[in-house]
């Protein structure tokens, strides 16, 4: 059987605080726990130097990030992170930020989409009976195990057939597709809304849609946070779909274009080396979804482990 | 299939009468039950047109095409499994397969030994320290793959990277990260850097979800803290660990991203055919080969998804969930 972790809650239980208490009163050995600490430090270095390094790139120019002053882990003794944003808005009439842009129209598109075929695919596979769906949904259990980019060349022949290649549609549709979080809802559903609930709004004579709204959806808002946010990270940081499927530059994603400028400037002499617009870029690209993440945190910690099963 | 067959298994709970009373004849209420459960495919339907449209169809065109061969001097022809047993006879293919082959084998136990260790240590902490922790090791899960790539081409750099002035302070030279012998070394280390605090984030939470009055059982038995970490802790989020490994071995056979774009910066250390998945696009983009290049998809999808189901079929007993 299946089983959810507990869904996250913004207030601590008392007995959780019970269990923390008691966590604490069985670490009692002084030693083990300075080493636990010096062990996380470490790896709390190992997880942040590559940001750090990237927090003080993109304060450098391209000579600075040579041969800057500090090294390549500490600031220059010019400060150039607001000339380089201004750069980013000269550079190609600014491509950069459309760049961005259609990052965030593919990624809020093509999360909220395949969050909301998700939520109502699984409360039907979870609730009702209907003919073919245990063989739809073993089906659907196998695709989980299908690598996705195994699907890219097929897909882009497709759909330059239909003529959708080159088109935002191309990276938006295909991203739709989340057997995994179909399976998610379905298990969050049988775990957080009992038939009991849903029966008892059918007798009071609601529909099955409103039973749905607005008995279900309430029940099932932590699963649909995680969903939501595992699909729109999965498009933002789709790299191969994209890759294969838009030529026109304008609509690339930040990860495809700023993938071209690194391209550029190792193959490219002087004029084309923009290796600050490359860190600067990077460093602007990854604040959303880190301040984000940070911001959210007591949404997610809970969720992300719904996949988890005891 | 353990795992993931689970709930398909479980007996449907209330809400369908017939269940609850087995003998019942054709009844209104009856009637009117099978036509709600034709609501079941009002909610799925909008995923199952995505899920024909941009699985299913894809699957088939990619077989179909993969028995085709297209050639200036013939034009398209069938061909059968012509494309496959090139495909399982090319040195370039095999050798890609060999490579995330070995991957596979070095870059899922980094990931997963370093994402258990974190979790297993800051189980036992409740400091803020070990709080402001589990966030840091789990950021790199926002930072796209592509920018987590760039990131390291730099830092690895001879000319960029730290790596020469950190050296010098030992008076030594700096090794050299992106040079053929030491890139399959840096490229694991990426992927580690990427994807360890996500599958840590999984287990933390799987470890706290096992209720602690069985640590105190196993310390009056006279466990130590390594023995309950050992055969307490992890034995009971197993399956949860299973699911870390079959997607570590879903993501590294499809290895991509990471060599993609380290190849602008390695480019003799990188040929373009260095995964299967690679090489696929280089047949398909540098060559318009798309029947042979599908060949090659398929092939691949075919040893990930094989792969997944035996390894799932190995570990049964430890999912203890059949």
């Amino acid at each position: 059987m299946a089983l959810l972790q507990t869904p996250p809650t913004s207030t601590r239980t008392s007995s959780e605080e019970k269990r923390d208490a008691r966590r604490r009163e069985s670490t009692r050995s002084g030693g083990r726990r300075i080493g636990s600490h010096i062990f996380l430090l470490i790896l709390v270095v190992y997880f942040l130097t590559p940001l750090w390094w990237l927090i003080v790139a993109s304060t450098k120019d391209t000579a600075g990030l040579f041969t800057g002053s500090g090294g390549a882990l500490w600031f220059d003794s010019e400060f150039h992170l607001f000339s380089n944003i201004a750069e980013l808005f000269e550079r190609q009439d600014g491509i950069y930020w459309r760049w961005l842009g259609n990052s965030f129209l593919y990624a809020f598109a093509g999360g909220i989409g395949a969050t909301v075929l998700a939520v109502l695919a699984g409360y039907g596979f979870a609730k009702y009976r209907f003919r073919g769906r245990s063989a739809f949904f073993s089906l659907l259990l196998g695709a989980v195990m299908v690598p996705l980019t195994a699907l890219v060349i097929p897909t882009f022949v497709l759909m330059s057939n239909i003529g959708l290649v080159n088109t935002m549609w191309a990276v938006i549709l295909p991203s739709l597709l989340s057997p995994f979080g179909v399976y998610l809802m379905r298990v969050s559903t049988q775990d957080a809304v009992p038939d009991e609930l849903l029966d008892a709004a059918r007798v009071d004579g609601a529909g099955e849609l409103r039973t749905f709204f607005q008995v279900a959806l309430p029940l099932l808002r932590p699963a649909i946070v995680t969903v939501l946010l595992v699909s729109i990270v999965a498009t933002w940081n789709n790299f191969f779909l994209p890759l294969a499927v838009l030529s026109d530059p304008n609509l690339l994603p930040v990860t495809v274009g700023l993938n071209n400028w690194q391209a550029l400037s190792n193959a490219g002499a002087g004029g084309e080396q923009m290796w600050n617009l490359v860190t600067t870029g990077a460093f602007v690209s990854i604040l959303p979804l880190v301040v984000s993440f940070l911001a959210l945190q007591k949404y997610w910690q809970g969720g992300l482990s719904l996949g988890a099963l005891k | 299939m353990a795992i993931l067959t689970a709930p398909a298994e479980t007996p449907v709970p209330a809400g369908r009468p017939t269940k609850r009373r087995p003998v019942k004849r054709k009844t209104g209420i009856d009637v009117m039950d099978r036509r709600r459960q034709r609501w079941g495919w009002l909610f799925v339907g909008p995923f199952a047109l995505v899920f024909v449209g941009f699985l299913i169809v894809p699957l088939i065109y990619a077989f179909w095409m993969s028995l085709q061969t297209s050639t200036l001097a013939a034009g398209t022809q069938f061909t059968w499994f012509g494309n496959y047993a090139r495909a399982f006879t090319d040195p370039i293919f095999l050798e890609g397969l060999g490579r995330v082959g070995r991957f596979a084998i070095v870059m899922i136990p980094a990931q997963i030994i370093v994402a258990t260790l974190a979790a297993l240590v800051l189980d036992n902490l409740t400091t803020a320290l070990s709080k402001f922790s589990r966030l840091m090791i789990f950021v790199p899960y926002a930072v796209p793959g592509v920018i987590g790539a760039l990131m390291w081409g730099f830092l690895y750099s001879p000319r960029f990277g730290p790596a020469t002035d950190l050296f010098a302070l030992f008076g030594a030279a700096a090794p050299s990260f992106l040079d053929q012998d030491s890139i399959f070394g840096s490229l694991v280390n990426i992927v580690t850097w990427q994807w360890a605090g996500y599958y840590m984030i999984i287990i933390y939470a799987a470890l706290r979800g096992i209720d602690t009055s069985i640590y105190e059982a196993a310390r009056l038995d006279g466990a130590n803290g390594r023995q309950i970490a050992l055969r307490v802790k992890l034995p009971m989020i197993s399956s949860s660990m299973v699911m870390v490994l079959i997607f570590s071995l879903i993501g590294t056979l499809q290895f991509f991203t990471e060599p993609q774009v380290l190849r602008a910066v390695a480019q003799g250390a990188i040929p373009v055919s260095y995964t299967p998945n690679m090489y696929a696009y280089s047949l398909a983009f540098s060559y318009s080969q798309f029947n042979y290049a599908s060949a090659i998809s398929f092939a691949l999808g075919i040893v990930v998804f094989i792969g997944s189901y035996l390894f799932l079929f190995l570990t049964r007993k430890q999912n203890g969930l059949k």
